[in-house]
């Protein structure tokens, strides 16, 4: 298990240490742009919408984008920056000509994913604070949460990058699986509001138990739900990544 | 090269082959696509210190071999050992100890020259200490301590090749095995990684490598394997080859009146006459006398030569090495 462990960290340290050669950009859509469409639209539009959920709609948002942008730092890394290493690059043949298996490869990955989540997580929560957005300690709850959220996410795309033969093949996912799923999953409003199949059906998708749960630790409350919906993104990676490793393995080792 | 540079006085510490197993045992090995027998039935060793080539033609079932050998493919049937380790189940522990060059450069562009080679010991498990000892002597043996914070990117490809090559002995392997080492490098470069290949060679590493470059197959390896269609047609030195596959001596004629030539010779002859494609090609000992018949003609070009591996494909299969 240690030895195993070992062979995952060469992985994600090759990672951790190319994003902190581009640290400046990736900053810059991890963690400039999330926190722009959090003031803009908690400013801009909270004015017009008041409270939402029972607290002012700044910190309805604050969770919802702070959710969404774990996800999305994982599927960008899942789908295009591991097919450039899968199949533009062949970083991966590299590895897997070391003693790494398919398996360390996407063990590496997933948890370089979760880093790079929490990483994104970390700033925004410190700007949250600055503006009062998470006064209370439960706020560090996100942390763990995002990393959860950044394996859960991160090799759910990695699932898509096993099928995909070129970058176009990404739109197909993020148009048909991701941007619904944002604006369904309690971002920017709450889904009660939804007609009630429709709501039902959100709360399936991985990103509503994320909001979920992030929503009252940055409120400042431990409430029970918290565990329910940390499995719920349990269940979701675990197969993820199981199913990631066979597919890749059957598309790699042919 | 640098002039100065001894590869012996800085390598022979690097590798010291400790164990007497053959490095490659393979038999019957067979691998299909989608119903299509790519490698078909090869039964091959290879010794401790040799320099094995694999030639043969696109398609001839070179890369998918080495893939097998490498443990990046699990053979469909057969038998294979590298350095002893059972391949596929423990294709792990023998990749500890190989080295792999593959044919495409699949170095580390997000990173210099020295960090590749710091990442790639990773992979490994190389402690920092170690690399911190081996890496200036790979640099020095790439001869690229002076580009060793240089970028991917501002590499020339003979010295990305020259990286991928010094990368793959970051682990000190027992074997290296290369996939096609210098297609698509220009002749002066190709000179380049050939003697770099011999150093190694020299100082007992066991190399494995593909070509369809017949002339590299000759300088570099000890012993040919030529390939055809997933088979094994010849497995001998290159030397051998040509002295029992074929004639020693090779005229090759074309032009316009290269066939009235042709039917101008009497029809009772002890040479071989073959036709490939606008060319006819005699095989003998001695041809002499046809290479003087050839001065009455104009219009007709020819080369009288020594008989070299290419000759010998043609022979065995009727086909062109180069484009078969």
């Amino acid at each position: 298990m240690l030895e195993a462990a070992k062979r995952w960290r060469s992985v994600w340290r090759r990672n951790a240490w190319a994003w902190r050669k581009g640290a400046r950009t990736a900053l810059l859509g991890g963690f400039v742009e999330p926190l722009l469409t959090l003031l803009v639209l908690g400013f801009g539009l909270g004015g017009y919408v008041g409270r939402v959920a029972g607290m002012p709609y700044l910190d309805f948002l604050a969770s919802g984008i702070l959710a969404t942008s774990a996800m999305n730092a994982a599927t960008f890394e899942g789908l295009y920056l591991a097919y450039t290493r899968m199949a533009v690059l062949k970083t991966w043949d590299g590895m897997l000509a070391a003693p790494l298996s398919l398996a360390d490869v996407v063990m590496g990955e997933v948890l370089w994913m979760g880093t790079k989540s929490t990483i994104g997580a970390v700033l925004i929560l410190a700007v949250l604070a600055g503006f009062g957005l998470a006064a209370s300690w439960t706020a560090l709850g996100v942390l763990p949460l995002a990393f959860l959220a950044g394996v859960c996410f991160g090799s759910i795309a990695l699932v898509v990058t096993s099928f995909a033969r070129s970058y176009d093949f990404f739109v197909y996912y993020i148009t048909l699986c991701i941007t619904p799923m944002v604006l369904l999953s309690g971002v920017f409003f709450p889904s009660a509001g939804l007609p009630a199949i429709v709501r039902v059906a959100s709360e399936c998708l991985p990103l509503f138990h994320l909001v979920e749960a992030i929503r009252p630790l940055l409120a400042g409350s431990l409430e029970p739900g918290l565990l329910r919906n940390a499995a719920a993104l349990l269940a979701f990676a675990v197969p993820a990544v199981f199913l990631a490793i066979w597919r890749l393995q059957r598309r790699l080792t042919q | 090269m640098r002039a100065s540079f001894n590869p012996l006085r800085f390598l022979s510490p690097l590798f010291v082959t400790v164990s007497t197993a053959p490095a490659v045992a393979a038999r019957h090995l067979s691998k299909s696509f989608e119903g299509k027998r790519v490698v078909d039935g090869l039964s091959f060793g290879v010794r401790q210190g040799e320099c094995l080539g694999i030639l043969g033609p696109n398609g001839a079932g070179k890369t998918t071999t080495l893939r097998m050998l490498v443990g990046a493919t699990p053979p469909g049937s057969g038998e294979l050992s590298v350095l002893g380790f059972r391949i596929p189940e423990q294709a792990r522990a023998m990749r500890a100890r190989i080295g792999v060059v593959p044919q495409q450069d699949n170095l580390d562009i997000d990173f210099t020259v020295i960090e590749n080679l710091r990442i790639y010991g990773g992979y490994f498990g190389l402690t920092e200490a170690a690399l911190k000892a081996r890496i200036p002597r790979l640099l020095e043996l790439a001869v690229l301590t002076d580009k060793a914070n240089a970028r991917i990117g501002q590499l020339s490809g003979g010295m990305k090749r020259r990286l991928s090559i010094a990368r793959a002995l970051i682990n000190q392997p027992e074997l290296l095995v290369l996939d096609e080492p210098t297609t698509g490098l220009d002749p002066q470069v190709r000179h380049n990684i050939w003697s770099m290949l011999r150093q190694l060679q020299n100082d007992g590493l066991t190399i494995v490598l593909t070509t369809h470059y017949m002339e590299e197959a000759e300088r570099l390896c000890g012993r040919i394997i030529l390939m055809d269609r997933g088979r094994i047609l010849a497995d001998s030195s290159p030397q051998a080859l040509i002295r029992e596959s074929i004639e020693p001596h090779v005229l090759e004629v074309h032009g316009a009146n290269a066939e009235a030539w042709c039917r101008s010779l009497p029809a009772e002859r002890d040479e071989r006459c073959e036709r490939i494609g606008e060319s006819i090609f005699h095989y003998g000992g001695d041809l002499e006398s046809l290479v003087r018949s050839l001065d009455a003609w104009e219009g007709v070009h020819y080369v009288y030569r020594r008989a070299n591996l290419e000759d010998v494909f043609l022979k065995l299969t009727g086909r062109d090495l180069r484009d078969a």
